[in-house]
């Protein structure tokens, strides 16, 4: 009884600790003691799962629970500290994936321990069902973001044979709920299914919309941990994985609207489709290119600049070089800010969490809705590494397939200097008119290169 | 019909607390700036880690000589612990470089 009051209170604790580290983690003063409170709770539980219950358990799993939880953590905090910055959207991808193999492998190991009860059975088939799409998608969505796996697939009509995969994994499921088969064969089967359905679900999806796709199987697996909650009675799985699913939901439904899409859209839509309409269009104008010296001139001597960051940047790990040029362009008297969208980057949040890391301060950063006023009054916008989120088709194109994206107006600006490794079309696969546009200059090569090049002209004026 | 409404009888406590977590959950999204997407998406990433209970009450109920299961069951635990371990590491990473300079 005694033993049975305190895991509840550990576990009261733990759910308590996610809910205010949540919110703590929504303001920027507040994040990392949010974090650090809610990583506090996530050890509680999991101590007192270990210690507090009454049954007689073997030295033989005690050793290995701890092994394993030790094995874990080295590898865990071993990738977690070594990956650099610019590949931290795989890296949550990885982890969630990790966590869907979790409840997926629970699926499969209590399956047989509950086949008297068609309650429990129902509990353990969808976190398996969850937990194995969570784990295959994140890893393809790992892999494209990684550039393991570049180019969306696609089978033909693949939205038919996605169908068809999912209904035969919902069918095979509900007929293990109703007849709970004594052998686990179905129950593999399924797994197998479903592994298969999370590959299929992300392969077709372009590499613009991972960051949604990284979003919702990570709600995914909240409803996994959730279901595993129903499965034992634990409040602390219950809490936590509905708190992760609905919050999840929440944040995926955010950045869809911020590329003003709907999540229909990106899962059965035809996105990143390169060859699709927007082609063709701009073939009229001319580029025009520009040297770093007269880049270096132009910044030198205007009162407002404001850098467009993009994937780009992140790339070339250009964010010191860029950060170097802002201070000593604000050193000359020049204002610098930058203009963040909301989806530049593979993740939004990604290029305040790249600016971040090399000191920028966090005023200096200014969101879509209000640099866009500024833009008529700002001397140069420097776009570097950003693409998509700068394209006027978006405005102006309806046949584009970004017509609708808020984008940032940079061709409002006086001049628009374009720092870009070659006219390659962004992730979307389309066109830029921007780049033809008369006020732009295109500098072509390496985006810290580049900068490199332009700080130390401008050093010499 | 009776089989549900059976269910809701015996779990009405956990389904109220599902139907409250998941106004929790709306509400602490919904007014978070743009800039903490990330990293509270990778927060939230680290928190369904709790799933690793799971794996820890499937090794603690395992017939000991069932070693397959011991297997499965370890390599849960192995999983469940990146997921945790790696999660919260890697969002404090990020937010180590939200600190503000004066």
């Amino acid at each position: 009884m005694e033993t049975q009051g305190l895991l509840n209170l550990a576990y009261l604790i733990a759910a308590v600790t996610f809910m205010v580290g949540m919110k703590m983690l929504g303001s920027p003063k507040t994040a990392r003691k949010g974090n650090l409170i809610a990583a506090f709770g996530m050890g509680l539980a999991i101590l007192a799962t270990i210690f507090l219950h009454d049954k007689e358990v073997s030295t033989l799993v005690y050793t290995l629970i701890f092994a394993a939880i030790a094995f874990g953590t080295a590898i865990g905090w071993y990738i977690a500290v070594k990956v650099e910055m610019t590949k931290m959207p795989e890296l949550v991808s990885f982890f969630n994936g990790m966590g869907g193999a979790t409840a997926a492998l629970i699926g499969l190991l209590e399956y047989q321990h509950y086949t008297d009860s068609s309650y429990k059975i129902a509990m353990i088939v969808a976190g398996l069902l969850i937990g194995s799409i969570s784990f295959s998608g994140s890893m393809i969505a790992w892999a494209k973001l990684n550039g393991t796996m570049r180019k969306p697939l696609r089978l033909p009509s693949y939205n038919v044979i996605n169908i068809v995969i999912l209904l035969a994994t919902l069918a095979l499921a509900v007929f293990i709920i109703i007849n709970r088969p004594d052998s686990p064969v179905y129950l593999y089967a399924l797994f197998a299914l479903a592994l298969l359905y999370g590959v299929m679900f992300v392969v077709p999806i372009g590499g613009a919309d991972m960051p949604v796709v990284i979003s919702l199987l990570n709600s995914f697996t909240g409803l996994a941990a959730a279901f595993g909650g129903f499965l034992y009675d634990n409040m602390a799985m219950l809490t936590g994985g509905v708190l992760v699913g609905s919050a999840g939901t929440i944040l995926t439904i955010a950045m869809t609207k911020a590329m003003n899409r709907s999540l229909s859209n990106v899962i059965f839509g035809a996105f990143g489709d390169t060859g699709g309409s927007g082609e063709g269009k701009t073939s009229g104008g001319t580029v025009k290119s520009i040297n770093p010296s007269d880049a270096a001139i132009l910044l030198n001597y205007a009162n407002n600049v404001v850098i467009v960051p993009g994937y780009g940047l992140a790339v070339a790990q250009a964010q010191h070089a860029i950060h170097e040029l802002e201070e000593l362009l604000e050193s000359k008297g020049v204002n610098v800010k930058y203009a963040i969208h909301p989806v530049a980057g593979r993740m939004p949040g990604h290029m305040n969490v790249l600016l971040a890391e090399a000191n920028v301060d966090y005023d200096k950063l200014v969101d879509m809705d209000d640099i866009n006023p500024q833009f008529k009054n700002t001397d140069v916008v420097l776009v570097v590494g950003a693409n998509d989120v700068v394209n006027p088709a978006a405005k102006n194109d309806p046949s584009s397939p970004i017509y609708g994206m808020p984008i940032l107006n940079v061709d409002e600006a006086k001049n628009v200097i374009v720092l870009k490794r070659s006219m390659k079309p962004g992730y979307a696969g389309i066109e830029n008119e921007l780049f033809y546009n008369p006020k732009t200059s295109m500098l072509f090569g390496d985006a810290k290169d580049s900068i490199t090049k332009i700080i130390n002209e401008v050093k010499n004026m | 019909m009776e089989a549900f409404l059976q269910f809701i009888n015996d779990n009405i406590e956990m389904i109220y607390i599902v139907v409250l977590m998941i106004f929790v959950g709306i509400e602490l999204i919904s007014h978070v700036p743009a800039v903490l997407h990330t990293p509270l998406m990778s927060g939230a990433n680290a928190i369904h880690g709790v799933v690793i209970i799971g794996a820890i009450l499937v090794m603690l109920h395992m017939d000991p000589e069932n070693y397959a299961g011991l297997a499965i069951g370890f390599i849960a635990v192995v999983l469940g612990t990146l997921n945790v371990v790696g999660g919260f590491v890697v969002t404090d990473r990020m937010l180590e470089m939200f600190k503000t300079r004066k």
